[in-house]
């Protein structure tokens, strides 16, 4: 499913940002760009935490401005607290399918096939805070798989988790993506997750769009400097 | 994941408080009951102390219940609109009422919802003739959540907004209804607290003297605390005022120690502190059902205090504030709250900090873990030690000869040691997660002692221990029951001299001195909340 | 109770008593008297600052106070510190604390002929002199009360719909004033009585200045408080809105009175400043500072606001003694009578 951003314009704490792109379904997207420049407002628009003040958002050339969060066609998963703590793995995933939690024996079996998916077999019962950060994060995906929603956005999922761990995520991401053909927007500050699990790249400054292209493209720039700068950061291979 | 050193020094600090505290009011209990013995023949559990007993306690369950059922909802309320306008100014508004003395709070009340209050003048205009009337279990109850559904309130607040921003948009990204939402994570974030909170307020509900003879109508309407003071003071009778204590103490400590079991551990999350943002919160409907809730409950409190402030610009404010007599007062009230604000600070959090050692040690057995949980619950039975056998007591040990040089440190003291379970409120559930967030970090950093305190501890936790201090300032600053015992003509708090006042017909310089105090207490509410940005707002 | 705790506490009493002793000030140097009395007696606009002022004049002395709450705490006070109390004289207790102040042992006779005293109820005592009295009196607001009640009857049977605030005879010494004065009037119909007020009563306050409020604010339209209290009204707000009832049965009285102790350390100077006490210097002080009537002759006639106060036809006052050995079973046939439904 295609994401479209319209001329999508908003301003917030007197920053004003300005979208204007095409996110392509069946792949992933990388997102990146310094602190501030816009990641997190661009997920918060697609998402529909925030509206825009001027233009559009359709999915697939629906417009999906001014829906509710739940109704937009995206799945979520953040850096941490993906799972209510309070909660055992059951119900956290299971609010996937009933956000009411009435869960009758196809679902709880879709829950469970989820966490087996995901490598947390027979996890069902236990709460977030036994696990290890991997672990809740696989339990976000679980979540998303059994959503089924055609986007899937991603705010820096495996910021967290150390590097061994981070490149075992991909590994599962890639796999998931290819499984299911969602879109995948996956906010990110490491060059090498862009290279490993993107397709294409958008690069984000002061709340505008600066590069809108290929990762190959993307990573073969020498300018601008931010770029630069930011593929800078990748640890020489 | 504290060194061993760091658990043996947080639970040696956390022993030694609450051995002081038990200390101090043994042997001010001591020194009483070695006065003599009891001279009345007439048996404890009379009729009539069983009567007050019942009545004692019945307010005070109402009242507590009564003050979370308003608080729970309330406080939903305000967490779901971060942008509510005003709502800063509604949430320093809150702690003005623990800094009011009862009576004056209570003559606001009676301008509002009195015979001819400004409700009944209404309903009198509206056409309807028969007066409402407080007076009596209504009065009582009406003002007991006046004063105190602004606590829970802002307690509830802070167990809510100290849950990761990422629940609310994962919630309304999952699509879940209002109902569920509470259900499942609001409902559960406030239960862990309500026990606590819930305690909080029976104490002070039964405990509570001038406000319940003041609107209770009659004595039908009379709590332990007037028999404790109707002992000691017109009867003469320490070992009786003692054993009434202990009876008040003991009923009390039942009903919390049951409290407890009503509570569960809370678990939360661990966050960077993204802002809240609450699109549950953006819908239509929920604006509406929360104004409608923010809107009532903000002109329930505002009202009373409202009616003080008017009554205050009716005084020759002017020449109030240019007399030496009022800047003494304010002095020697702030020199005695600022200290006990920071006693009870200290207190609760040596306790708190004992208490999260203990726990957070592996493999701990239950029943370890539920003790530790009852140790700073039962620390707070403080607050049912009335002040008058505390005080009495410290006043023998003292000796006559050494009163003046004494009794700021005692007012300081007592204050500061009945403030301290409020303390302990705001600050133990806001350690508890503090250290829940850190404590991996920084034992993996090595960062400990004194640099831990200045790196981490204090940029983590400023805000809930001035918010704790500041409570405690006002609490200590609006305290009438213990600068009575002690007062005398050097040492005059705000207070005192609004009572005094009173009492020699100025109503008008009282009514002037209201407002000054109200503002005091504002203020310091404005500085307990001066570090709240929008990131870091997990403090009640 | 263990052993242990017996022997610590039973020391208590030797560690006060050790910790008074070494702290006690140095005597001699410079004359002093020590004065106990009530917080509202020593404030800034009481008659204290005066008082202290004009004795010290004539004394070659220096006079200090130490203020309690109220008479029932100053006599509280008093007890806690027993013997090792730093008080020459005590001044500020009322006539229904006399018996009990006098079980302390504290107190010493006065030996002065007080023939400049003049109290109605005939109060004669050798161990404490009057300063000053006033008569309880049911004060009405006359904006929202036109039809006043001309005796404790009336009260007693009138509209319920027209309220008092009146005070707590377990917690106050206006509230026992008025238990007495029924207790004078009625006898032993007393609890029929209260049955009857019991529903003209809006509230029952912890002290004078709770129901002073509340009347002051317009709550209620009487309070029970004293004969003189609208001559402060009168004197310095300068209006008559609020006036005394005058009780066709007669008023109770409440006698404020002074002793001096056995500890003092200068007899002759207490002697001297119970003689002031009663002489016109200190009694010229009294009705605009403490709103009380003179208990002796004063030098000049009383200011023109008490002029216009009522006169009670008739002095109720129990002796000390009664009082306090009824006190209990009264406050509690009180207690009964106004507590059923």
């Amino acid at each position: 499913m295609d994401i479209r951003l319209q001329k999508v314009e908003l301003s917030r704490a007197g920053k004003a940002f300005c979208f204007d792109t095409l996110i392509r379904g069946g792949m992933i997207t990388a997102l990146a760009g310094a602190s501030g420049s816009g990641k997190s407002t661009l997920m918060s628009l697609i998402a529909g935490f925030d509206r825009p003040q001027n233009g559009h958002i359709l999915f697939d050339g629906i417009d999906f401005t001014r829906a509710h969060p739940s109704e937009r066609p995206v799945s979520l998963v953040f850096q941490e607290n993906n799972l209510f703590a309070h909660l055992d793995l059951r119900t956290n995933i299971g609010l996937g399918i009933r956000p009411d939690l009435r869960l009758g024996t196809a679902e709880k079996a879709a829950v469970s096939h989820a966490l087996e998916r995901t490598g947390l077999g027979g996890f069902e019962n236990r709460l977030p805070g036994t696990l290890s950060g991997g672990e809740r994060q696989r339990a976000a995906f679980a979540r998303a798989l059994v959503r089924k929603r055609p986007c899937l956005l991603l705010d820096e999922p495996f910021a967290a988790l150390d590097p061994a761990l981070r490149i075992e995520m991909g590994r599962l991401l890639l796999d998931l993506q290819q499984e299911t053909g969602v879109t995948v927007l996956l906010v990110t500050h490491l060059p090498d997750d862009v290279e490993r699990l993107a397709s294409e790249v958008i690069f984000l400054k002061d709340g505008e769009i600066l590069a809108d292209e290929t990762t190959g493209a993307f990573l073969a720039r020498q300018e601008p400097q931010e770029i630069r700068n930011f593929l800078g950061n990748r640890p020489p291979r | 994941m504290l060194t061993r050193g760091e658990t043996i020094r947080a639970i040696a600090g956390g022993v030694s408080s609450l051995a002081g505290i038990a200390l101090f009011a043994a042997a001010g209990v001591a020194a009483l009951l070695a006065t003599g013995l009891s001279q009345a023949a007439s048996p404890l559990l009379d009729p009539y102390i069983l009567g007050v007993l019942r009545f004692t306690l019945l307010q005070a369950v109402l009242s507590s219940a009564l003050s979370v059922a308003v608080a729970v909802p309330l406080a939903r309320a305000m967490a779901r609109q971060p942008r509510f306008p005003g709502r800063i100014w509604i949430l320093r508004l809150m702690g003005v009422p623990l800094g009011l003395p009862v009576i004056i709070g209570a003559l606001g009340l009676i301008a509002v919802w009195g015979q001819h209050g400004w409700v009944n003048r209404l309903l009198v205009a509206l056409g309807l003739d028969q007066p409402v009337s407080i007076y009596g279990l209504t009065g009582i109850l009406l003002a007991h959540v006046f004063f105190n559904f602004p606590l829970a309130t802002r307690l509830l607040l802070a167990s809510l907004e100290r849950l990761p921003g990422e629940y609310w948009l994962i919630a309304s990204n999952l699509g879940m209804k209002p109902r569920t939402l509470f259900r499942l994570v609001e409902w559960p974030a406030m239960r862990s607290q309500i026990p606590a909170i819930a305690g909080l307020i029976l104490m002070l509900a039964a405990t509570s003297f001038t406000l319940v003879l003041l609107l209770g109508g009659g004595p039908a309407a009379t709590t332990l605390e007037v028999a404790i003071y109707q002992a000691l003071r017109f009867d003469f009778d320490p070992p009786r005022a003692v054993a009434l204590a202990l009876i008040q103490i003991g009923m009390t400590a039942l009903i919390l120690i049951v409290l407890q079991f009503f509570g569960g551990a809370a678990s939360e999350g661990a966050t960077l502190g993204r802002p809240p943002e609450r699109p549950d919160g953006q819908t239509s409907a929920a604006r509406l059902l929360d104004a409608g809730l923010i809107l009532p409950a903000t002109a329930f409190l505002l009202f009373p205090l409202a009616a003080v402030v008017i009554g205050g610009l009716q005084a020759d404010l002017l020449r109030l504030i240019a007399d030496p007599m009022l800047h003494r007062a304010v002095l020697t009230s702030l020199l005695i709250a600022l200290p006990a604000g920071l006693l009870a600070v200290l207190l609760a959090y040596s306790i708190s900090s004992a208490r999260f050692a203990l726990l957070s040690r592996k493999g701990q057995p239950m029943v370890f873990e539920r003790m530790a949980n009852l140790t700073s619950a039962l620390a707070s039975l403080i607050l049912l030690v009335p002040p008058t056998v505390l005080g009495t007591g410290w006043f023998l040990i003292a000796g006559p000869a050494n009163m003046d040089r004494l009794a700021p440190f005692l007012i300081a003291g007592i204050n500061g040691l009945m403030a301290f379970p409020f303390v302990l409120r705001v600050i133990d559930p806001a350690l508890t997660s503090h250290r829940e967030r850190t404590l991996r970090l920084c034992a993996s950093l090595g960062i400990t002692g004194l640099n831990r305190w200045r790196q981490v501890d204090w940029p983590g936790l400023k805000t809930p221990l001035l918010t704790a201090f500041t409570f405690a300032a006002a609490l200590s600053l609006g305290d009438l029951g213990v600068v009575a015992l002690f007062g005398s003509d050097q040492l005059v708090t705000l207070p005192w001299l609004l009572y005094s006042r009173m009492g020699s017909y100025r109503t008008d310089d009282a009514a002037g001195l209201a407002l000054i105090l109200g503002l005091l207490c504002l203020f310091l509410m404005v500085l307990g909340t001066a570090s709240r940005t929008p990131t870091e707002r997990a403090s009640p | 109770m263990t052993a242990r705790m017996h022997f610590l506490i039973s020391r208590l009493p030797l560690a006060i008593a050790a910790a008074i002793t070494l702290s006690a000030p140095a005597l001699g140097a410079d004359k002093e008297l020590t004065i106990y009395t009530y917080e509202s007696f020593t404030a800034e606009w009481g008659p204290g600052p005066q008082v202290k002022a004009a004795f010290e004049k004539t004394c070659g002395c220096t006079v200090n106070y130490v203020s309690a709450a109220d008479g029932v705490a100053l006599l509280s006070r008093l007890k806690l510190e027993g013997a090792a109390t730093k008080a020459d004289i005590v001044l500020g207790l009322d006539t229904n604390l006399i018996s009990e102040a006098k079980q302390t042992g504290l107190f010493e006779a006065h030996g002065i002929e007080a023939k400049d005293v003049s109290v109605p109820g005939d109060f004669k005592d050798d161990v404490f002199l009057p300063y000053d009295y006033g008569h309880f009196a049911v004060v009405y607001d006359t904006q929202t009360m036109k039809n006043p009640p001309q005796s404790l009857k009336e009260l007693v049977e009138g509209d319920p719909n027209q309220k008092i605030a009146i005070e707590d005879p377990r917690t106050s010494t206006p509230g026992l004033g008025l238990l007495l004065w029924v207790k004078s009037v009625y006898g032993d119909k007393a609890p029929e009585a209260w049955g009857k007020l019991k529903n003209r009563v809006l509230t029952v306050t912890p002290g004078w200045s709770e129901a002073y409020g509340l009347f002051t604010k317009g709550e209620v339209p009487m309070v029970l408080s004293y004969v003189t209290s609208p001559a402060y009204h009168i004197d310095q707000e300068k209006t008559e809105r609020y006036q005394a009832a005058s009780f066709s049965e007669g008023h109770y009285i409440q006698i404020e009175v002074a002793g001096m102790t056995k500890g003092s350390h200068d007899k002759t100077l207490s002697r001297d400043f119970l003689r002031f006490m009663i002489s016109p210097a200190f009694q010229d002080i009294i009705p605009t500072t403490n709103w009380m009537m003179p208990a002796a002759k004063m030098s000049k006639p009383l200011p023109a606001a008490f002029d216009k106060l009522v006169v009670p036809s008739k002095t109720f006052l129990m002796s000390a003694d009664e009082v306090a050995a009824n006190r209990k079973a009264w406050v509690e046939e009180w207690l009964n009578a106004m507590s059923l439904h």
